[in-house]
């Protein structure tokens, strides 16, 4: 008897979670698409809400913000960090594991603090506020895991094929290009979208360096909810979420998180 | 010889100098301008005179609305953490020793997708479902909902690779010297698992003690936390000494806690 209850139990188990987990996405997705303001049923299909966003100036220059920054920050992150990663993993040196280490802070301090301690030095020095700064913080917060996501690949494939290859006559460059990149490309794509991501849904450290009038997408959104209700809101956040998760499911085609399965 | 040797240190140097040199300028030095900024009296900034003084840490630990604030923070980081790895450990259970092949891998994506996406979004969508008939929304728990839902599939995933790592052959092993389903979890299954439970402890409470955009959106009035008291320092009070020296009390509590635990962290984050 117990062998028979206790699969079904596991897999309902399993569907409880899964419905608390999408279940207020689904919601907002609904009333994204529901006539009534103030989420009232019954449930009236209707675009108005995505068609008011295109005449919402505020919500489409920084959504051109937030796109600048994340293109921008996916380039400068998975170039530095991949060299990074091939300088960490490919020659052994006194403070390597240092330098490894120094990539666990940007990762596990709160984002908050993060954050106001980047306003402050960056206030401080003259550095000051603005689309620039934003994208300091995001190539901060992307580096770590484009250097550990390129990591784990340089550690998996040690370096016997570059050797190989040098081995029969090939220059470092040639092996480079020839025998390390082709191997690293998947980690690499999946860094570079991993960067994209983490810099198109940022908002915390956003919030604390764009100055009144410039704002990326979600620092906009933060103050229109902290305003009131719009559906709108509701609106473009069904677009970033469609966006974040689509992202993702490409990073996954590259990158298997949580090791082997 | 010494050519190559001097050749390597510099190929190591023009690798890694970019990418250390923008972390030093993003996140190192500021940090360091944070722990000076909180010894000052004022914000030495636009010719400002400023004074060395402990008050703002003098201040956190005689006043009573620190304490408070610092209390329900710590709080919060209890209840969120222990609901999340709750509600996780048999779902990652389950994942890793009952379900196989492709089925697997499409419920565990399933799971960590939420994760990975917009944080700010995700949180907006509970004021949806929080808010009329319900009742919740602006509520100290709505708080909790909303953070146990942000960070279960972190809790998950750690317990997951713990999990999934045990030889299944060590268990049947055990169940064939005469152990039973529950000894065999007891004695095995869990002790082996606990660094992935460990490092969700760490991975979610930390992050939690300094949220304030959850709180903030859910618990309006009721956000009554650290993470937001630094916020209204930085964006409201302007009192940035004051809050400089509450991050870093922040900051000093999440350094000691990976210290702690940096053994295990490291071998989770491999």
């Amino acid at each position: 008897m117990a062998r028979l209850i206790a699969p079904v139990l596991a897999r309902l188990y399993l569907a409880v979670i899964l419905v608390f987990l999408y279940l207020p996405i689904a919601v907002m997705m609904t009333m994204a698409f529901n006539t009534s303001p103030l989420y009232e049923f019954p449930f009236e299909f209707n675009l108005i809400w995505f068609k008011a966003l295109f005449n919402n100036e505020r919500l489409l220059s920084s959504s051109l913000n937030s796109i600048i920054i994340a293109l921008a920050n996916t380039l400068i992150a998975t170039i530095l960090g991949t060299m990074a990663a091939l300088g960490l993993n490919r020659y052994e040196f006194r403070g390597r594991q240092l330098l490894e280490l120094l990539l666990l802070p940007p990762i596990t301090i709160p984002w908050l603090i993060i954050g106001v301690s980047m306003l402050i030095f960056f206030y401080w020095t003259g550095i000051g506020r603005g689309l620039h700064a934003i994208l300091l913080g995001h190539v901060a917060l992307s580096l770590p895991y484009v250097i550990i996501v390129v990591g784990t690949r340089l550690k998996t494939y040690g370096p016997t094929l570059e050797e190989a290859a040098a081995t029969l006559g090939a220059t470092p460059r040639q092996a480079f290009w020839r025998v390390t990149f082709p191997v690293l490309a998947p980690s690499i794509m999946a860094a570079a979208l991993f960067a994209f991501a983490v810099s198109f849904d940022q908002f915390v450290i956003s919030y604390f360096l764009a100055p009144p009038g410039i704002s990326t997408l979600p620092v906009e959104i933060y103050t229109s909810i902290r305003k009131g209700f719009t559906p709108e809101i509701n609106a473009i956040s069904t677009l970033i979420i469609l966006v974040s998760m689509g992202i993702m499911l490409l990073v996954a085609r590259y990158y298997r998180f949580g090791g082997e399965r | 010889m010494e050519g190559a040797a001097v050749r390597r240190y510099r190929a190591i140097f023009a690798l890694t100098a970019p990418a250390y040199l923008w972390l030093a300028l993003t996140v190192f030095l500021p940090l360091s301008a944070m722990i000076y900024f909180s010894f000052l009296t004022q914000a030495p900034i636009g010719g400002r005179a400023a004074e060395w003084t402990l008050a703002h840490y003098v201040a956190f630990f005689t006043k009573e609305v620190y304490w408070r604030n610092a209390w329900r923070s710590f709080e919060l980081g209890l209840y969120v953490t222990a609901l999340c790895l709750l509600f996780a450990y048999p779902a990652a259970l389950i994942l890793a020793k009952h379900v196989k092949g492709r089925w697997r891998e499409a419920l565990f994506l399933l799971v960590i997708l939420p994760f990975w996406s917009n944080a700010l979004v995700r949180t907006f969508s509970w004021t949806m479902v929080l808010r009329g008939e319900v009742g919740l929304l602006f509520t100290y728990w709505a708080i909790v909902i909303g953070l146990v839902h942000a960070y279960l599939p972190y809790a998950i995933l750690t317990c997951y690779i713990s999990l999934q790592s045990i030889d299944d052959s060590l268990i049947e092993a055990a169940r064939s010297l005469g152990a039973s389903p529950l000894q065999a979890f007891l004695r095995l299954t869990l002790p082996l698992s606990t660094p992935g439970i460990l490092a969700g402890v760490i991975l979610i409470f930390v992050p939690v003690i300094g949220s304030f955009m959850e709180p903030r959106i859910l618990g309006g009035k009721n956000a009554i936390m650290l993470g937001p008291l630094i916020e209204n320092q930085f964006t409201a009070v302007f009192n940035w000494p004051l809050g400089a020296a509450l991050s870093f009390i922040i900051l000093a509590i999440v350094l000691l806690i990976l210290l702690a635990a940096s053994p295990f962290l490291r071998r989770q984050l491999q």
